[in-house]
């Protein structure tokens, strides 16, 4: 690249930080407050496992690619 | 590449909270974002229509399969699944890794080195004006049709999921893409693509997953299909030894030579929607690289869209049908069924997720159709029929306009859509009417030296026409399927995949007597466009672990190996 340019990655990380956190919370709030139909396997509380894995992801591809990072 | 989705309107399938709509609405906010940031970054032509020829093997590779993973791709596979079981899957693994993977091997080298724009762009250098001027008009007048059509369709299917109004979804999600693809050229296109791409997977992974689960694993699954529809829907080749065997009504050979050799082939290795991405690697390497990069996600793609379709034949309560009879009864269609296992297992947030899904998919490849088509136009037409000695900030500035015009050509054609429906019965036969030929062509140029202009024009022409004509006789004389599909009970998918291998047959066959009866080109001239009068870069200087062979070899044994396993 010409000069420094914010990668792809960064914002696949900001993404999938702010969809984590979002995804996450509403696991969270529901394992709390437990719908009148749940889901199928509401159990398992997906929303809250799959928003923290999106999460942790975020937050690594946000440090590793943070546009002060790049060489 | 696609069956056609829902054409009905029905009550609302899901309904999205709060926190789902707050999803949806970061991710519009996020790729308008990446268009304006790379906006400063496309003045050159260079720049905004092949971006910069900058991008790594992994961008390209995934910007690359993105461009043809659209959400009625999603949509559509994914009820192709359950009407027809894991035959579906040919259409991902025999259907694309052997032409992804000759695509890399064979093809990219000259297309890299020949330093063309598109693929039009390489007629014109290995067969002259003629033949870069047909295929570029037919290329650009399919692609916005296309465009709208996906649309169209993907409005319709917004309706019928969250009961969104039609003109609501067109209109904003056209205009975002015209936005972010104006601002920032190709490189906001393959960006975004590749954000959508991970988008789709985080959206979709969770469903198989969930529903393995739920059925007790791939066996439980097995069985429980056995029970609610039939055994042969889990076995990719056993059925097809005959055209009566199996659900689609296909012949292995329909398979092999029509499908794998001949359509996607022609798909995977022309079609400049797909091809652009590859085009636009930062060297050889990258673009040798990225699709293989591309083969080995696509062989995964499965995961997240058959595997769907299988598991609501086993787990779903009601039975889902065609649309006419989902119309009757007041139930659900087959191209329902991925919306159907998203509510079935997502609560609020997943689900918002899931929806941000199919819609990223539906951008990204509207966003491929559109960077194409402006390229395509503006190179191909414009500066080659039209205007050929402007400055190269007023083709810039034409690829702008351009796409926003082309955005607004799609829109027009939804509306088209909307008041002719039986354009869709048509458009996936028209797109396949230039992709079989246009393989031939191409293969020829590349291959063969003894290939001229007059030659590589003709056959092209002749392969076009005589699609077109076995389409026309089909419909006019239904009997006649007997001849084109080799067999009376042949479906509409075996009619497409025999005619392709038919127009291909002739397209190659009038290139080579043209080419004989003309005079060749010397070899000075073909240098860099032809096998055999082309210096191709060596690998000695990358270590093996990085070179293009031994990961295209690494595909190959596991896309084998994955058929033998499903056989």
């Amino acid at each position: 690249m010409r000069d420094r340019v914010i990668p792809i990655w960064f914002f696949i990380g900001i993404s999938l930080l702010v969809n984590g956190i979002l995804i996450a919370g509403a696991g969270v709030w529901e394992i709390f407050n437990p719908p009148a139909n749940p889901v199928v396997l509401f159990h398992l509380h997906a929303s809250m496992w799959w928003g923290a894995v999106l999460l942790l992801l975020g937050i690594v591809y946000c440090v590793r690619f943070a546009p002060g990072r790049q060489s | 590449m696609m069956p056609a989705v829902a054409m009905y309107v029905a009550p609302r399938l899901v309904h999205l909270s709060a926190v789902d709509v707050a999803i949806v609405a970061f991710y519009f906010s996020l790729v308008l974002a990446i268009g304006f940031y790379l906006k400063g970054r496309a003045n050159t032509g260079e720049d905004f229509f092949m971006a910069g020829r900058e991008m790594t093997a992994w961008i390209a590779g995934l910007s690359f399969l993105s461009a043809n993973l659209g959400s009625l791709e999603l949509m559509g596979w994914a009820a192709a699944a359950y009407q027809y079981g894991i035959l579906a899957t040919h259409w991902y693994w025999i259907g694309a890794i052997p032409a992804m993977l000759f695509l890399a091997l064979v093809m990219m080298p000259f297309y890299y080195i020949s330093r063309t724009h598109s693929v039009p762009g390489y007629l014109k250098l290995r067969f002259g004006e003629s033949s870069r001027a047909l295929s570029a008009i037919s290329f650009a007048f399919m692609t916005v049709l296309m465009s709208g059509i996906n649309m169209y369709s993907m409005a319709l299917v917004m309706k019928v999921v969250l009961g969104w109004d039609i003109n609501f979804s067109i209109w904003v999600s056209s205009l975002t893409v015209a936005v972010y693809v104006a601002l920032g050229g190709l490189r906001s296109a393959i960006f975004n693509e590749v954000l959508q791409f991970i988008l789709i997977w985080a959206g979709a992974l969770l469903i198989p997953i969930l529903g393995l689960i739920e059925v007790g694993g791939w066996s439980n699954l097995k069985l429980q299909i056995a029970h609610n529809a039939s055994a042969e829907y889990t076995h990719l080749w056993s059925t097809l030894g005959s055209f009566d065997n199996n659900p689609m009504g296909i012949h292995w050979t329909g398979i092999v030579f029509g499908l794998a050799f001949v359509i996607s082939c022609g798909y995977w290795t022309t079609d400049f929607l797909v091809v652009q991405r590859v085009l636009a690697a930062k060297d050889l390497r990258s673009a040798k690289m990225a699709p293989i990069i591309g083969a080995a996600f696509k062989m995964l793609v499965p995961f997240i869209v058959i595997l769907p379709g299988l598991l609501a034949l086993a787990v779903l309560p009601v039975k889902l049908s065609g649309e006419a009879a989902a119309v009757g009864s007041g139930g659900h269609s087959y191209n329902e069924v991925l919306p159907l296992m998203l509510a079935r297992y997502c609560g609020p947030g997943l689900l918002g997720l899931g929806i941000t899904a199919l819609i990223a998919g539906f951008m990204s490849g509207m966003a491929g159709n559109v960077s194409a088509f402006t390229t395509v136009w503006t190179y191909d037409i414009y500066r080659a029929l039209i205007n050929k000695n402007a400055p190269d900030a007023h083709y810039v500035s034409m690829g702008r306009w351009c796409t926003i015009v082309g955005v607004l050509i799609s829109v027009g054609t939804a509306y088209l859509v909307m008041s002719f429906l039986s354009i869709m019965d048509y458009v996936q036969a028209l797109f396949s009417f230039f992709i079989a030929p246009l393989f031939g062509t191409v293969i020829l140029g590349m291959l063969w030296k003894r290939a001229t202009g007059p030659g590589g024009f003709w056959g092209l022409l002749a392969g076009t026409l005589s699609s077109i004509g076995m389409w026309a006789w089909v419909k006019l004389d239904p009997s006649a399927l007997r001849y084109v599909a080799l067999s009376p009970n042949a479906r509409d998918m075996a009619e497409n995949m025999y005619r392709a291998l038919w127009s291909w047959i002739v397209c190659v066959g009038v290139t080579m007597v043209v080419s004989y009866m003309t005079k060749p080109k010397p070899d000075v001239e073909l240098s860099g466009l032809v096998y055999g009068v082309t210096a191709i870069p060596r690998e000695d200087e990358v270590p093996w672990y990085q070179r293009p062979a031994l990961w295209a070899a690494v595909v190959g044994v596991v896309f084998v190996v994955l058929n033998i396993i499903f056989w």
